[in-house]
């Protein structure tokens, strides 16, 4: 039997290589799938710990989560298509428009 | 540590989820980092079973890989984005940056896990045999955790009607 740290520290590994996926990447929605990698190494450590305590609520949480990651994919890729709509683009750093 | 098969299962999908999601994050065309982040979450889906909580890996296959990433797919296609490579040179000191910081927040979190579990649970409880089916998911999702379920149906509600509204044709 594996010891729970190790689908921890592999969460962890997946969460940061999210974060560097965000700040490095410019394409919108590139930065969106890297949020869907966060979320998902998230998912990782509630079923992990929901599976070494014997506990059902990790899971109840995971159910939420994976709600919230079709939401925000569903409102996010619509606004990528209205940006692109307008503007031809869609990599972040042209897309300053609220940058005072 | 003995090398059982599901150690060597473990190992095998852990590395080819790091694996995966390396690769997601550098590949320069949008098309294959969507193909490899549908690895990942396959591998995932199979670390999942390893933690027994079946009906969550094919929920997991189902929503994200079957629903969520064909809409990213489909998205990228339709907008026939190009590869990200004509400002590649100008950002270096932004990537080693970045890269050190989520470098720095890996070890933050390691450290935690290291000091923090180091130990404490080595073996699955008993009572994870039986708790991943759709059944016991089921009766506890519809009991104790009904007014959550139904509010993330009317936040799914929000999201169709928000998605419908920004995609409009004609957006004032």
């Amino acid at each position: 039997m594996i010891d729970i740290n190790y689908y921890l520290i592999t969460s962890a590994l997946l969460f940061s290589i999210g974060v560097a996926g965000v700040l490095i990447r410019r394409n919108a929605i590139i930065i969106f799938m890297c949020i869907e990698l966060m979320l998902n190494a998230i998912n990782l450590t509630f079923v992990a710990f929901s599976s070494y305590l014997g506990n059902i609520n990790g899971q109840i949480f995971v159910f939420i989560v994976m709600t919230v990651a079709a939401a925000e994919a569903a409102v996010g890729l619509a606004i990528v298509i209205a940006l692109f709509r307008n503007k031809e683009y869609v990599n972040i750093d042209e897309i300053n428009i609220l940058k005072w | 540590m003995k090398f059982d098969l599901e150690t060597v299962l473990f190992f095998s999908l852990a590395v080819l989820a790091v694996g995966s999601a390396i690769m997601m994050i550098t590949r320069r065309s949008p098309i294959s980092s969507a193909l490899f982040l549908i690895l990942n979450f396959f591998t995932v889906s199979g670390l999942y079973l390893l933690l027994k909580a079946q009906f969550i890996a094919i929920i997991q296959v189902l929503v994200y890989m079957g629903a969520i990433m064909v809409l990213f797919l489909f998205v990228i296609m339709l907008l026939n984005l190009h590869d990200e490579g004509k400002l590649k040179e100008k950002y270096t000191y932004r990537k080693l940056t970045a890269v050190l910081l989520s470098i720095f927040l890996f070890c933050l979190l390691g450290f935690t896990v290291y000091f923090g579990f180091e130990g404490k649970f080595k073996v699955m409880s008993e009572k994870a045999l039986t708790m991943g089916t759709a059944e016991s998911l089921g009766v506890e999702l519809f009991s104790n955790y009904s007014f959550p379920f139904e509010l993330a149906s009317f936040l799914l509600l929000a999201a169709i009607v928000g998605a419908v509204v920004l995609a409009k044709k004609k957006f004032e």
